[in-house]
């Protein structure tokens, strides 16, 4: 602090008024929530009481968001069984559209026009369709091909046959193709970004080192386009957990599927959505913490000091607190 | 060592390279100076094949870049052929090009491990002795974005190094410096020169030039306007392009 003299001078720090109105404004809502949220209210269920030949009714006290039945429901068979199969096809079909999206990326960077005309097609035509289309294509491709044969056209050249599409080709496995080939346009574009992202002299230098191309791809450049490619991929990757909910529309009983296949018989819809949404969140989180620590460590190298991880922020808070107490009495902050 | 003879080189219609002649012997130093757009850099990315020539005729070691004659034709070099033959050619840039995600040490050993197939271990000893002898051996660990600019150089030049080229090629490797950390940078090239390396260096530095090099060729325009013995070359120059040049940068 510059004391200019004996006497340091008190800095008054300035006012935020505006902010004041601002966490006043949200305490209001936030208290609306959790009041709407966890006070029973009384329902048109009646409760009739008779106390010394008097007889008193009152509604019922009810969660408005009824937390018993999402209680009963949460971890429910069906419910489960569900989430299995939402988590089976998140984790399947971003894996094929991971892949898929890599080769189709470095294809359209190829100097082969033929290779990077074919990604570009693939990446419009499965860009340029809806999934919902792409979903319901594949769960009734049998019907397109009864029976499904790879061989040179106009010939009677087969290399493998397969009978009775519809039976062999379950619902899963289509909807994790479609899923997977919608992903895989998408997820080129991300690989495309993060491999353009690479500075050329990252190339250059590993050329000049004698590798070959593919060599510098797989050593050098990839490995740096990471960085730039998590952060949307941990995007996709949350929006096809929730994306694959339209397998329910193929009769595929994952989450969603299953929790509206049970408020179809009981109607309790919005208990059993509540059901839903919460799994879906959970999934959500787990899935960003995984991201958090994935970015961390493709950013090795290219910042001086990594940023610290939630843990060691709270530590460091934590530490700021307190030593902003022990040296309340004392002088406080560092003296020039 | 290396034999430049006619060589063109065009960008979208404009000619970089209007026929350019070139001798570097073994273990000497050359350095090419010139204004920038002279083709320096083109002519020093031609010499590992970085850049095609579209005309003339160039040899390292006696052998064609990036082709091969046979029954009076040119075959191209398939890729593979070409990155053996560069893997003898070590090449420090202008901005380092060390590879961010890695640590120093695997910067140095990568080359070494990925194309000359050299065991692990080996290529870490060797990598450390080169380090040593860059002055950088405490350093392994550090990313190359927690070092400065003369200290990443340094180790450019320590992994150009470990691929134990026969011939060294420099595009103005003090050109992204600070002032006060080109010295380290050019201690280190000096050194080299000393061992017996062959050298060809792209440079502003006159000072190196006049020092370090065996011949000086000015390039401008695409063509060699003088070369020759530094001292005559750098204080008695013939061409009056040159002498400008000079005037300029001394």
């Amino acid at each position: 602090m510059d004391t200019n003299g004996d006497v340091a001078v008190k800095v008054v720090p300035v006012r935020h008024v505006g902010r004041w109105f601002g966490i006043a404004g949200v305490a209001l809502f936030v208290a609306m929530l959790i009041h709407t949220m966890l006070f029973k209210v009384s329902s048109s269920t009646k409760i009739c009481t008779v106390a010394r030949g008097v007889r008193t009714c009152h509604g019922a006290l009810v969660w408005r968001f009824q937390w018993d039945i999402v209680g009963q429901y949460f971890t429910s068979s069906e419910v489960l069984h569900g989430l299995v199969i939402t988590i089976e096809l998140t984790v399947v079909s971003m894996i094929i559209g991971i892949v898929l999206g890599m080769l189709v990326a470095v294809m359209r960077m190829s100097p082969n026009r033929v290779l990077a005309g074919v990604a570009w097609t693939y990446t419009w035509f499965f860009r340029g369709t809806p999934v919902l289309v792409q979903i319901t294509f594949w769960a009734f491709i049998g019907a397109l091909y009864p029976h499904l044969s790879f061989g040179i056209p106009f010939t009677h050249v087969a290399f493998f046959h397969v009978r009775n599409v519809n039976v062999t080709f379950t619902t899963l496995e289509a909807v994790i193709v479609a899923l997977g080939l919608n992903e895989g346009a998408y997820m080129s574009e991300i690989a495309r970004a993060g491999l353009i992202s690479v500075d050329e002299g990252q190339i250059e230098a590993a050329t000049s080192l004698g590798m070959t191309r593919r060599q510098s791809l797989r050593l050098i450049v990839i490995p740096q386009a990471m960085r730039v490619i998590i952060p949307p991929t941990g995007n996709e990757v949350i929006s096809m957990l929730k994306t694959s909910s339209l397998a329910s529309t193929v009769a595929l009983l994952e989450l969603f599927g299953a929790v509206s296949n049970i408020s179809a018989q009981n109607f309790e819809i919005m208990p059993l959505l509540i059901v839903a949404s919460i799994w879906y969140l959970l999934v959500t989180t787990v899935l960003s913490i995984g991201q958090f620590y994935l970015e961390r460590y493709f950013a090795r190298g290219a910042l001086r000091s990594p940023p610290p991880t939630p843990i060691q922020r709270l530590k460091r808070d934590i530490w700021g607190v307190a030593s902003k107490f022990r040296t309340k009495r004392g002088v406080p902050g560092v003296s020039a | 060592m290396v034999e430049v003879r006619g060589v063109h080189k065009s960008y979208g219609g404009i000619e970089v390279l209007k026929g350019v002649d070139l001798t570097v012997n073994r273990s000497e130093v050359t350095c090419l100076i010139g204004p920038s757009g002279s083709g320096k850099s083109t002519l020093l990315r031609c010499v590992n094949h970085l850049e095609k020539h579209d005309a003339g005729e160039l040899r390292v070691d006696g052998e064609l870049v990036g082709y091969e004659a046979k029954n009076g034709k040119l075959y191209e070099l398939t890729d593979k052929r070409v990155c053996e033959k560069r893997s003898h050619i070590g090449m420090v840039f202008q901005r380092f090009n060390l590879f961010q995600h890695l640590t120093v040490l695997d910067n140095v050993t990568i080359g070494q491990t990925q194309v000359k197939h050299v065991d692990r271990e080996k290529a870490k000893v060797k990598a450390r002795e080169l380090l040593a002898r860059v002055g950088l051996d405490a350093k392994e660990k550090h990313y190359p974005a927690q070092l400065s600019g003369g200290q990443q150089q340094r180790v450019a030049i320590a992994r150009a190094l470990a691929m134990e080229p026969k011939l060294m090629l420099f595009d103005e490797p003090t050109s992204a410096l600070d002032p006060e950390l080109v010295g380290e940078v050019l201690d280190v090239m000096k050194d080299l020169a000393k061992s017996g390396m062959t050298m060809i260096v792209v440079t502003h530095e006159m000072g190196f030039a006049r020092e370090v090099a065996d011949t000086v060729y000015f390039l401008d325009g695409g063509v060699i306007e003088e070369s020759g013995d530094p001292q005559k070359v750098l204080t008695a120059p013939t061409s009056e392009r040159l002498k400008i040049f000079l005037s300029k940068v001394l």
